[in-house]
């Protein structure tokens, strides 16, 4: 058995961190947040130079041609720096889309850009409140009509992947038919909008992949994005403990302190394994995939909410400052738990997919 | 990323599978079967024997030692797939195996490796472990049972609890103090006690779970001989660490605790019409549970990586226990209530929930023993997270000068 991550991936997830922590430490984020700016553009391009969104887009479409765990790697440190990028929305879910059910004409006119982060694509599911994958939306000959909302990153991206009552379509979002309106975003870094469509034109996606296919393969890097946020979390509530004096000794040193890091440790540990079980499933057991998403979604969530409220808990009063750093967790952590699915859905998912036999031979 | 074995432990495995089909199937316990403790004893010793001359005893102990001189992942691999037979293997031989000979083993002199360590191995001598007392558990070095030299005899006095299977044990582990001068960690000593020795007096003591599978035993003037000290005097703290790392790997289940569950759950008809399994609440609870065991399934697959590269996961280990007794007791708890009053007093024939209610007892059992859930939080903190230690008021005063 080698149930880890390969050298390789090891090296690969030490680049991303080490590059996010220098073009994106958190007082760079409050100067995005500060200067009501949408996304951090010039990160997003060096990402894309240095090939980390390309992780799994085929060589042939300027992609690396990597796996899911790869991908998740990367996912896991921009979680951790919670970088102001569209990653998930452009590659985890569009870039995604298109690979899977596209035709050859949209991959090789789309999967280029995305790769490289000249063009950002987006995904969308929801139609207000409701089920996640929501479909009254309509495509006929007269082209897309009805509202998705929210979608984020909907303001910078150029194309969605939308789901309609007729499965997914891809929309270019430069055209007459599609109205574009912001949202005040509870998540100051990840901008939402709502996407009213009239006629809008647009394409098909002809291949046979669901939108629940889909979600599951972006539940599998949620859960690395949040495994990563969730660590973040842990690091930063304890490294404050043990700069804070209280009582004449560290906080580190109370008990009420040192077992809820603990039991966070735990929830940290447990999501990671989860989700490295998905992103191995991924490509090598795709019909344990539903199940092993779920648990890893659910595992993700559990462990990246205890994180999140337990950090700004650890820091007492300095918590609540926008000069502290725990606000940007404590926001993020609603995005990551509400998207692609709530914790019912994965249930749902998980209880219908019951994990096969499979892993228990494994 | 795999969980593939590697070809060592391919073929490693594959023989250890066939030696099982041929040799465990007649030393199996039926499930449900309740054995009286005699029984279980001699089936016990019985089937240990058959792995030591099946060469598959002590795995990891040097040839010299009578061991298999193996590798540590060999042994999990064998445990494994040991795992798929019902077999008895209680206290009475995982003490001896897993404490008595590690300290033996690694702190003993030669003459009571030759004497303890094959016999143990064959399934000739069952242990116990006389650690706890009524003020010593967790704070183990706290303990006060006196051992003083005399005439080349050291003459213990004290009182021992908690002591599983004792009154059907060849032989004890013991740690007692040697040096009341001393602090609390400095003054003890390790033995090795004949339970057979005038003035031990072990009397059951009545558990929750109806059963007496431990005991008070009580030392008055227990002889015990200088060549049974295990160890040089004060150094009684290192041979219990010895002891409790051994105690503290591997504490976790491979059986799934929530599949039994979610059929349950489907076959059971809900409140609202259908089965139980279709209320939200129910799934909600049953699925996180699940995605934790899953979870820990994958962590353990991460250890048990780390340990075949010759890694040590140290502290990281204790969370399997710790997850586990609490999630045990999560869906032992989980099921009593998805069974209404029939959790309560369920018709004759239902073992399935008495199994249930049994589990729901024990899992009191695993947030206790082996490293309490309060001690094992500590240990990560401190040595997974390098959070400070507690304060320890007792540590450098001399025990006879405490309180
Ligand atoms: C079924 C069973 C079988 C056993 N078999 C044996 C045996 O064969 N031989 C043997 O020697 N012992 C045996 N034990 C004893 C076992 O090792 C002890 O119960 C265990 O070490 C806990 O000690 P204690 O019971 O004294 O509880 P205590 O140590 O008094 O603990 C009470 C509570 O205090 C908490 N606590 C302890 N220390 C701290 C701390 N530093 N910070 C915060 N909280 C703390 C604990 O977590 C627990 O919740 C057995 C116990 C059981 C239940």
């Amino acid at each position: 058995m080698n149930f880890d991550l390969s050298d390789e991936q090891k090296m690969l997830a030490e680049q991303a961190r080490g590059l996010l922590a220098e073009r994106s430490p958190f007082d760079h984020l409050r100067k995005l947040i500060d200067a009501c700016a949408e996304w951090d553009q010039a990160l997003w391009h060096e990402l894309g130079e240095m090939g980390f969104l390309g992780v799994t887009i085929a060589e042939s479409h300027g992609g690396l041609g990597l796996g899911e765990l790869d991908l998740g790697v990367i996912a896991q440190e921009l979680g951790r720096a919670n970088a102001a990028v569209p990653f998930f929305s452009s590659i985890v879910l569009c870039a995604d889309a298109i690979q899977l059910a596209g035709s050859e004409a949209q991959k090789a006119k789309w999967l280029p850009l995305l790769a490289s982060g000249e063009v950002v694509g987006t995904f969308a599911y929801a139609e207000g409140p409701g089920p996640a994958l929501a479909t009254g939306t309509t495509f006929s000959s007269a082209g897309v009509n009805g509202t998705k909302t929210p979608v984020a990153d909907a303001g910078i991206a150029s194309i969605a992947v939308v789901l309609t009552a007729s499965g997914l379509v891809l929309i270019e979002l430069d055209q007459p038919g599609v109205t574009r309106t912001k949202l005040e975003s509870f998540d100051q870094l990840r901008a939402h909008y709502s996407l009213s469509f009239t006629n809008a034109a647009a394409e098909m996606l002809p291949g046979k992949t669901s939108a629940a296919t889909l979600l599951d393969r972006a539940a599998v890097q949620a859960a690395f994005e949040a495994t990563g946020a969730a660590e973040a979390c842990l690091h930063m509530a304890r490294d404050y403990a043990l700069s804070r004096q209280i009582f004449g000794r560290p906080l580190a040193s109370y008990q009420a302190i040192k077992h809820k890091l603990a039991d966070l440790a735990m929830l940290v540990e447990l999501s990671r394994s989860n989700a490295y079980f998905a992103g191995w499933a991924v490509e090598q057991s795709p019909d344990q995939l539903p199940a092993a998403a779920a648990a890893a979604r659910l595992s993700a969530i559990a462990a990246f909410e205890t994180g999140a409220r337990e950090n700004l808990q650890v820091h007492g009063g300095i918590g609540y400052t926008f000069e502290a750093n725990c606000h940007f967790f404590y926001r993020r952590e609603r995005v990551l738990s509400v998207h692609v699915g709530n914790r019912e859905y994965w249930a749902d998912r998980l209880i219908a997919h019951l994990p096969g036999t499979q892993a228990e031979a494994a | 990323m795999d969980f593939n074995d590697t070809p060592q432990e391919a073929t490693f495995r594959a023989e250890a599978k066939a030696w099982l089909a041929s040799n465990a199937p007649s030393h199996v316990v039926p499930s449900g079967v309740m054995l009286d403790d005699a029984e279980e004893v001699s089936r016990g010793k019985a089937w240990q024997r058959a792995l030591y001359d099946g060469g598959y005893a002590g795995i990891t102990l040097p040839t010299a030692l009578g061991g298999r001189g193996g590798s540590i992942i060999e042994a999990v691999v064998f445990a494994e797939e040991e795992a798929r037979y019902n077999l008895p293997k209680g206290p009475y031989i995982a003490i001896g195996l897993g404490m008595a000979i590690a300290v033996i083993a690694r702190h003993g002199t030669d003459q009571q490796r030759a004497r303890f360590v094959e016999p143990t191995l064959r399934g000739d001598l069952t242990w116990c472990q006389l650690f706890s007392e009524p003020a010593a558990g967790s704070d183990l070095a706290a303990l006060r049972t006196k051992a003083v030299a005399y005439d080349g005899d050291w003459v213990v006095n004290g009182q021992k609890v908690w002591s599983s299977w004792a009154h059907r044990s060849d032989w004890g582990i013991l740690v007692a103090r040697t040096d009341p001068k001393l602090p609390k960690h400095k003054g003890l000593t390790f033995f090795v006690v004949d339970m057979k020795s005038p003035g031990i007096d072990i009397r059951p003591i009545r558990q929750i779970s109806g059963a007496s599978d431990f005991n008070e035993t009580f030392l008055t003037d227990v002889r015990i001989p200088d060549a049974n000290r295990v160890g040089a005097p004060g150094e009684g703290w290192a041979c219990c660490m010895t002891v409790l790392m051994g105690e503290r790997l591997g504490s976790g289940s491979e059986k799934s605790t929530v599949g039994p569950l979610i059929d349950y759950a489907l076959a059971t008809p809900g409140h609202a019409g259908g089965t139980a399994l279709e209320s939200g609440g129910i799934r909600l609870a049953l699925a996180q549970a699940l995605a934790e065991e899953q979870g820990s399934r994958y962590f353990e697959a991460r250890l048990r990586t780390m340990v075949s590269r010759g890694e040590n996961p140290g502290a990281l280990a204790g969370m399997v226990k710790l997850a586990y007794a609490s999630r045990l007791q999560k869906t032992s708890g989980l099921a009593m209530e998805l069974r209404g009053l029939d959790a309560i007093a369920p018709a004759p024939q239902d073992a399935a929930t008495r199994e249930v209610q049994h589990d729901y007892i024990w899992s009191t059992v695993m947030r206790i023993a082996g490293g309490a859930d309060e001690v094992l939080k500590n240990q990560i903190a401190e040595r997974v997270l390098g959070m400070p230690g507690d304060v320890r008021m007792d540590k450098d005063v001399p025990f006879d000068q405490l309180r």
